[in-house]
């Protein structure tokens, strides 16, 4: 399983930086979600990979899922969410402006569509 | 466990809250009086720390009165009050300068100043290193808003390259304090300097590379080569003011890698000792050398500032790259000295376009400026702190350095590159200033002369007031950066204060 999640946190990750490094806005939102995706699966996973163990204290456990993790993660979600809805509200504003979604305002210019 | 050390943090918050709930209640000029007031008591706040801290006592402040390294701690040592300190009055002088009209049009400029203090007084205080993050983006969100404030199609794309790259840094923070904790199971910086320390050696690998992510995050906070590129644009776009208190934010990043890089990573973290030793004194020199060009080469004032705030920023970091006891101190000496005068600078450039018409702050001849004696004036004292000619504290600040760096294996080049980029500042700024005030011409319907602009220019008088008084007061501000060093450099009574500390008592 945790080479599963290892690939699945490097695949978002690519992913990412991929779409990250595009001259439109939309991608570039994308990839940054995607990023944001790839750091909380990771931060949820350092406290290694359990199967059915509790977090919180109770009789007949054999043992304990780390609960740090899931709260920083929490955390973590919280802010990513809010700070992809400020990106996304400024792309929209950028392109209302600037009138092109190329991350350099250029009208047309030579990035990828 | 003393709670005067969260009243910094919690003040701002409710000062901001305060500001968000009357923003249709109350009309603008008592909101600003309000926002003044509070910044005033952040001020005081600050000020009140220093007699308990200046004696070498760590205040701790146990939230929840959870114990250390279970619950979060709030942390004020001599380095952390310093830096509060810098910031409060650095804010009071923007402030003063932003109620003159610049707030105007947006409801929120209020609530996101106060709570763009509460971000940074929270990314001083705290002793936890997913709390350091989590200030960060507080910080971050409210600086987002105060470099949009007004709109603007230059600040929108400005805007928009700042919260993109920040976006991607702080995803860089998560990973590296992920890392960290995955190694060691802590997040408490005591904590995990202690833990460092007794590291297994077969994580040693990736403890190093979470350790140089971190690095590569304050790096890219404090605008090192090569992640500097954001700055002079982001800078030079947004209202005076807000570029004003900016002037704190690289040294947001600065304190952050003094921070973790003397405690976590620092002398006694055995195999992880001086981890990012081979890469930040040179990077910090590279800064120089670039900002410097950018200086010399700047079309605009304020890019020309900008830049000038990068080169601030490489000699800042030469001078934590060295090391020694007597670098850092000259650094924090430097860095209040660098803070107040940048922040100078860009709302002096702010009332030269202002008087210029629509050629605003490029660097063409132009018309006579009004009052062009007087802002003249202002402009000269300011050129020279800025570019560090005696007799201000601007010299002061680099001697220190250039002191400190005397005897070192680096010392070519070192005092080559500062003394060099001090030169090209000064050919620079006399550039600049010729071209705006001997070589202006009064237009054949020359406005009528105006009285001087008291209430922006009591602003720039003030933060030069500060400076001159670095200068007056330096035996007892440079005895407070040397026992600020001392303590950086042993980091076993920070670690002891944290985590020796009974609950409760």
């Amino acid at each position: 399983m945790e080479a599963l999640i290892a690939l699945i946190v490097g695949v978002l990750t690519a992913c990412g930086v991929y779409l990250a490094l595009r001259g439109r806005t939309f991608p570039l939102v994308l990839g940054l979600t995607l990023l944001s995706y790839a750091v909380n699966l990771f931060l949820f996973v350092t406290g290694r990979l359990t199967v059915a163990l509790p977090a919180v204290i109770s009789e007949e456990a054999a043992g304990y899922a780390d609960p740090l993790p899931q709260a920083l993660v929490l955390t973590a979600i919280v802010i990513s969410f809010g700070m992809t809805a400020f990106l996304i509200m400024l792309a929209l504003k950028a392109r209302a402006e600037l009138g092109t979604d190329h991350v350099d305002g250029q009208r047309g210019g030579s990035g990828p569509r | 466990m003393s709670h005067l050390v969260i009243a910094p943090v919690i003040f701002p918050l409710i000062a901001a809250t305060a500001l968000l709930l009357t923003r249709r209640a109350v009309p603008l000029p008592a909101r600003r009086l309000l926002n003044l007031g509070a910044v005033a008591v952040e001020v005081l706040l600050a000020a009140l720390l220093v007699p308990s801290v200046a004696e070498g006592a760590i205040l701790i402040h146990t939230l929840g009165n959870w114990p250390a390294p279970y619950g979060i701690v709030l942390v004020a040592d001599r380095l952390s009050v310093w830096m509060l300190l810098i910031t409060s009055l650095l804010a009071f002088f923007a402030l003063l300068y932003a109620v003159r009209g610049t707030d105007a049009g947006s409801r929120h400029f209020h609530p996101l100043f106060q709570l763009q203090l509460f971000g940074l007084s929270g990314a001083f205080l705290t002793g936890d290193l997913f709390n350091l993050f989590v200030f960060f983006e507080v910080l971050l969100l409210a600086s987002y808003g105060l470099l949009l404030h007004r709109g603007g199609p230059e600040r929108t794309r400005a805007g928009l390259h700042f919260v993109a790259l920040n976006l991607a840094g702080s995803t860089l923070f998560l990973f590296a304090v992920g890392t960290l904790y995955a190694m060691l199971g802590t997040l408490n910086m005591a904590d995990l300097a202690v833990k460092a320390a007794a590291a297994p050696p077969e994580n040693l690998g990736v403890m190093r590379a979470a350790g140089l992510l971190l690095f590569g995050v304050f790096a890219l906070k404090a605008a090192l080569v090569p992640l500097y590129l954001w700055l002079p644009a982001a800078y030079s776009a947004t209202s005076a003011p807000v570029a004003a208190l900016f002037a704190i934010m690289t040294k947001v990043g600065a304190y952050g890698i003094l921070r973790v890089y003397t405690l976590i990573f620092g002398d006694q973290a055995g195999p992880l000792a001086d981890l990012i030793e081979p890469w930040l004194l040179p990077l910090a020199l590279t800064t120089m050398v670039v900002g410097s060009l950018g200086v010399l080469s700047a079309a605009e004032l304020r890019r020309q500032v900008a830049y000038l705030v990068v080169v601030s920023v490489g000699l800042l970091l030469t001078a934590f790259g060295l090391g020694s006891g007597p670098s850092i101190s000259a650094g924090l000496y430097y860095l209040a000295h660098t803070t107040f005068a940048a922040a100078a600078l860009f709302l002096l450039a702010d009332v030269i376009a202002m008087g210029r018409g629509d050629l605003q702050d490029r660097l063409d001849p132009g018309p006579v400026i009004a009052n062009a004696k007087l802002i003249g004036g202002l402009f000269f004292v300011t050129a020279i702190l800025v570019s560090g000619l005696p007799p201000l504290s601007g010299f002061l600040g680099k001697y220190l350095v250039l002191r400190a760096a005397a005897g070192t294996a680096s010392m070519p080049w070192v005092l080559g590159i500062i003394l060099t980029a001090g030169l090209l500042g000064v050919v620079a700024l006399a550039r600049t200033g010729s071209l705006l005030f001997y070589r202006a011409e009064a237009p054949p319907d020359a406005p009528p002369i105006v009285g001087p602009n008291w209430g922006r220019l009591m602003p720039v008088i003030g933060l030069l007031t500060l400076c001159l008084l670095l200068v007056v007061g330096a035996g007892v501000l440079t005895d407070y950066t040397r026992e600020t060093a001392g303590q950086l450099l042993q980091p076993g009574n920070y670690i002891r204060a944290v985590l020796g500390d009974a609950p409760g008592d």
